[in-house]
């Protein structure tokens, strides 16, 4: 029995370094970035390369007072809360449909719904360039929101369907009962059971946004995102500009997965199914 | 909204409500991303494919005559079908061994998967900026090289002679960006695998790598076929991470359909393209939907 008992420590250790090298693995290229990104424009150009950071500021102030950095930062940010309210406002009811009725054509409507992740959608933008000129979207946030809807939608109804689909039917019967509306029993009742998940698969969304970046340079030219600010200054900016730039994307999305992070593995765990 | 026939409709026992007694409503809550999809997803398909197919003189194929017999096109197919080719396969088994590592750790499972998940937040574009402050001339594999004694002064990494080095930094960066999402679907999908099974399997014998294979693997399909078709596809746009990397030195197909939209200005051949990534796309997802087709009544 000896030797099964080293095996099993032996298995331990191996699996205990493992996960160990590999969170290096994830970690340490973003700790490059922001090691670049909070040292001094000179750090940033030395050779060899110190892997500590001084803590500098000066690179960032660069990037924030650059020319265009806060009008595409405050663009992400409103193209993103755009696509946020417009893929949670237009995918919640339909994922309640989905959670509570039979009906005839559900099935098409979840196969246009799988049918949308099976397609490159930021080719999309191409068209919708031509046609946001004819009626006046062209280089608007609302535009953009429109277009960054479409990628985000497919996952705000899967996940809001598996958010009803996981709230018992006999809740919402029970405040029937009781006298209230479908309308009250849904805002009394379901919604503040689903609220928490609504509100992370709205992050999801705002992601999603936040980090597009092909559909973003395609169809912006005066109003640009933050990311097809950097992919259209990749060619002139220097160097530490663009590493503070890839910083500043990067923040918000690792606090946002960070708030999402219960929610991420129930929504696939149901969209499978 | 709420009729009453709607509130004694809901007083039936079955788990969802029969269509005839919830009359149009979900139909009416559907009609809002519906009609969204088919404005924003379905009419602009159309016109691309309208674009790519149309002349001067009615339908034609000279779009896809000229993309074809650009002196980069063979070159940019190439590239991104052996990126695909490269990364994808590493990126399952990278996936599977993360999420088999997860979900047998006993202590601090919820910060280590939250470590493995950071990438999906990560856009393409700076997971190559990330990449390009250590591939960079004065970047990081530079310094470390130096500092080890193996390099006497910074080498180019990333240059137009070097296109080796910039694919296998594009590989580096698109492994590291992306496995995160074949990670999250994948452990969702081992978290939906009745304990019994392995546990009936134990009794019987089986070591644990026979259990992985026997048991684990073939009721892992479903999400592994999700995770598959989700990740080639996105791999076929890869774009930013390219872009960043390898400037032009590297062509791939979306870069390519970008170049013509935008350097060229020729909307119809960048529609051609984005057909080409479109056929390749849907060629693939048929491919994985048949070869781990799940048998009927064989879910969990």
């Amino acid at each position: 029995m000896k030797d099964v008992a080293t095996i099993r420590r032996r298995g331990r250790w191996l699996a205990g370094t493992s996960v160990l090298f590999l969170c290096a693995w994830v970690l340490g290229p973003i700790y490059l970035l922001f090691l670049n990104a909070l040292s001094t424009p000179g750090d940033v150009a030395m050779f060899p390369k110190r892997w500590l950071p001084s803590f500098d500021f000066e690179n960032l102030r660069f990037f924030v007072g650059f020319e265009g950095v806060l009008g595409a930062l405050g663009n992400s940010a409103l193209v993103a809360t755009l696509t946020m309210v417009l893929s949670i406002g237009l995918g919640a009811p339909a994922g309640y449909a989905l959670s509570r009725f039979e009906f005839r054509g559900k099935g098409t409507f979840r196969l246009l719904v799988l049918m949308t992740r099976a397609f490159p959608l930021p080719l999309l933008a191409l068209p919708l360039a031509v046609l946001f000129i004819r009626v006046g979207l062209d280089d608007s946030p609302v535009g953009l929101a429109l277009v960054h809807t479409t990628l985000a939608l497919p996952f705000a109804v899967l996940i809001t369907f598996s958010l009803f689909a996981g709230v018992p039917v006999e809740l919402e019967e029970a405040s029937w009962t009781l006298g209230c509306t479908r309308l009250q029993g849904l805002r009394k009742v379901i919604l503040p059971l689903v609220l928490p998940g609504i509100a992370a698969s709205a992050i999801f969304a705002f992601v999603i946004s936040w980090n597009e970046v092909f559909a973003a340079s395609v169809l912006t030219v005066q109003h640009r995102t933050l990311p097809a600010f950097l992919l259209q200054s990749l060619d002139v900016s220097p160097l530490n500009l663009k590493f503070a730039g890839g910083a500043v994307l990067v923040v918000p999305a690792l606090i946002f997965i960070f708030a999402v992070r219960k929610y991420l593995f129930a929504m696939w765990g149901i969209a499978n199914r | 909204m709420a009729s009453p026939d709607l509130a004694s409709g809901g007083r039936t026992a079955s788990k969802a409500i029969p269509a005839m007694l919830a009359g149009g409503l979900p139909y009416l809550l559907l009609l809002p991303a519906t009609s969204f999809l088919a404005i924003f997803f379905l009419y602009p398909f159309g016109l691309v494919a309208w674009e790519a197919f149309s002349g001067a003189g009615g339908l034609t194929l000279a779009h896809f005559q000229t993309m074809a017999g650009n002196w980069k096109f063979p070159q940019a197919v190439r590239i991104t079908l052996l990126l695909a080719l490269a990364v994808v396969p590493l990126q399952t088994v990278l996936a599977l061994a993360m999420a088999v590592l997860v979900t047998k750790l006993r202590q601090g499972r919820d910060l280590v998967l939250y470590v493995f998940t950071i990438p999906l937040g990560v856009s393409d574009l700076a997971a190559g900026l990330i990449w390009l402050a250590i591939f960079d001339q004065t970047g990081f594999l530079n310094s470390a090289l130096y500092a080890l004694g193996v390099i006497d002064a910074p080498v180019i990494w990333l240059g137009y002679q070097s296109k080796g080095v910039i694919f296998a930094a594009v590989m580096l960066a698109e492994i590291w960006r992306a496995t995160a999402i074949m990670l999250v679907i994948l452990v969702s999908g081992l978290g939906l695998i009745p304990k019994e099974y392995g546990e009936a399997a134990e009794v019987f014998g089986a070591g644990p790598w026979q259990r992985f294979r026997r048991i684990t693997l073939p009721m892992l399909r479903p999400s592994l076929q999700t995770a598959l078709i989700l990740r080639t596809i996105l791999a076929f746009e890869v774009f930013a991470v390219v872009a960043t990397l390898g400037g032009t030195n590297l062509p791939v197909l979306m870069g390519e359909t970008y170049h013509w939209q935008f350097d060229l200005q020729d909307g119809h051949v960048a529609a051609a393209l984005a057909m080409m990534i479109l056929a390749i796309s849907i060629v693939f997802t048929l491919v994985f939907l048949r070869v781990l087709r799940v048998p009927k009544g064989a879910g969990v």
